[in-house]
């Protein structure tokens, strides 16, 4: 059976490129790269090429990059170190309602230690209400940390301007750009971020590495104790096949970024055209234009979304939801409910993320896969039968 | 994750749709946690389930138990459908993943909520017979009102 594969933002493939680039430094350059000898040469050398590389297409310098274990530790990190660092300035900080876990269930942890966090709240499209974020701004607020674009519904913020607002104020701005991260253009410079978090396999690149940039300057204690590396703040030997890999797909990404973002943007408004136009009670969730090129995020009515992914995991397609049943818990996903859709209209979500892979025929075989599937489960569902009784 | 048997009744529900005229029909569960049961029976004057129907909104365990509920209570007699438990559901469907069990107590809510339809309807009582608490009437008009 053919596989369609549209879950990009939970993970992708390695690009064959990307292994080949690995490769060598398994089995052959194994060296360990703090080591002496020249023999550990070819690793250290590469590992300062993936860093250099990736530092020159966000705007940093080299030294500015930390190699991390993936997104999750780089925001854990971010974070936690600047919470501690800056405690004698205060002990607040501001975040989005919509961030990942890994900014969120942090946010929690840093609570309880002691800290307060205000989540600022979004609009109907995702977008951070921007007054809200500057009237949250405190004396002792250390840092804003919102993300650069939201993992399931794809809206994009306004970096800039969240940036410019920091930096007025004198706080830190962290953001995490796991989804954006060659995906969209990024420059920290331009766009005032002093910390900013992303990761490997978003982007063909391996599971496990990701990177930390901090801008020199910010204050940060070691995040893992134990050694010199990455300027003695994040110890463990070089995770150099994984290194090497973030690097390689980075540059392959990052070279394409604009003929991507075009071919994926013209699928992406092909799939949200079909999907509202010829599925009935569909909304497009996020919002319609300020995007991510290769996110689309529907809520479908009277249904709900793991029996949706079931059936369309059996026609060979591969999506996500928002709904409880695929969290383990009894809640919809936080970003739905922030955006303001009630409990019951946000279990019926689907996202599907594309990438350069992706055709227009997966578009449309998605699309026609999904117009059967709907109507079988709305035909079983209570909801629609009370629904269409009423509108008779 | 799930057993064939859930993945059978899931892929091949047994006896969805409505009754007209049904002698008792109840909904369970809400919106809100993401599955709604509703369950039609309809009995003859022996008090035996003649026929039964359903529809669900919610997950695959939802839509799998729902099914396998109808095919144990069809045929019974009202006192032998009180008797079909979550347990005997999930039994019967080879095993639930621990987070879907609650979709088997739906399942069982939603056969004692119907029976209660039937029994209001005759203007009867069923011995063993509680008045069900999850109605869910109110919140689906509130549904309409937010969307």
């Amino acid at each position: 059976m053919k596989y369609i594969y549209l879950d990009n933002a939970a993970t992708t493939r390695v690009a064959p490129e990307v292994l080949t680039a690995m490769t060598p430094y398994f089995c052959e350059y194994y060296g360990n790269p703090s080591s002496i000898y020249s023999f550990a040469g070819k690793g250290r050398d590469a590992v300062e090429e993936a860093r250099a590389a990736i530092a020159g297409m966000i705007g940093a310098k080299p030294e500015e990059i930390y190699f991390t274990g993936g997104g999750s530790e780089s925001d854990n990190w971010a974070l936690k170190a600047t919470a501690e660092a800056y405690v004698n300035k205060g002990k607040h900080i501001i975040t989005s309602a919509i961030e990942h876990h890994a900014i969120l269930h942090t946010c929690e942890y840093l609570e309880k230690q002691g800290y307060e966090v205000t989540y600022v709240g979004v609009d109907e499209n995702g977008m951070i209400r921007m007054d809200e974020l500057e009237q949250a701004i405190r004396p002792d607020t250390v840092l804003i940390s919102v993300m650069a674009a939201n993992n399931e519904i794809g809206t994009i913020q306004p970096l800039k301007e969240i940036g410019e607002l920091a930096r007025k104020h004198g706080v830190f701005f962290h953001t995490d750009a796991v989804q954006a991260f060659t995906h969209i253009p990024l420059n920290v410079d331009e766009m005032n971020i002093d910390m900013l978090s992303a990761s490997g396999h978003k982007i063909f690149g391996p599971k496990g590495i990701g990177f930390l940039y901090i801008r020199k300057g910010v204050k940060s204690g070691s995040f893992i104790h134990g050694g010199a590396q990455e300027r003695k703040r994040r110890a463990g030997t070089h995770n150099v096949t994984g290194i090497v890999g973030i690097g390689k797909a980075a540059v392959l990404a990052s070279e394409k970024m604009e003929e991507r973002m075009a071919y994926e943007s013209k699928l992406r408004d092909h799939l949200i055209d079909r999907v509202l136009a010829e599925i009935p009670y569909s909304r497009l969730n996020g919002d319609r234009t300020n995007r991510l090129p290769n996110n689309a995020n529907f809520c479908f009515r009277f249904i709900e979304g793991e029996s949706m992914l079931i059936k369309l995991d059996q026609k060979g397609i591969c999506g996500s939801s928002g709904s409880a049943c695929t969290s383990g818990s009894l809640d919809p996903s936080h970003v739905l409910l922030a955006i303001g859709l009630p409990h019951e209209i946000a279990h019926g979500s689907l996202r599907l993320s594309l990438s350069h892979e992706t055709t227009m025929e997966d578009i449309d075989d998605t699309v026609d896969a999904l117009k059967e599937i709907i109507e079988q489960l709305r035909s079983m569902s209570p909801l629609y039968e009370d629904f269409v009784k009423k509108q008779k | 994750m799930y057993s064939e048997k859930v993945m059978d009744h899931f892929n091949n529900p047994r006896n969805v749709g409505e009754i007209d005229d049904a002698s008792g029909v109840g909904t369970v569960g809400n919106a809100k946690c993401g599955d709604i049961m509703r369950m039609y029976l309809d009995i003859d004057d022996d008090g035996i389930i003649q026929n039964c129907k359903f529809k669900t909104f919610g997950c695959g365990a939802a839509v799998a138990t729902s099914s396998m509920a109808t095919e144990l209570v069809k045929g019974k007699t009202v006192q032998e459908a009180l008797q079909v438990t979550n347990r005997a559901v999930m039994e019967a469907l080879d095993g639930l993943p621990p987070v879907k069990v609650h979709c088997s107590l739906l399942a069982e809510e939603a056969i004692h909520a119907a029976l209660w339809d039937y029994a209001q309807k005759k203007g009867i009582e069923i011995d063993g017979l509680e008045k069900p608490v999850n109605d869910i009437s109110e919140k689906e008009e509130e549904l309409e009102e937010e969307y």
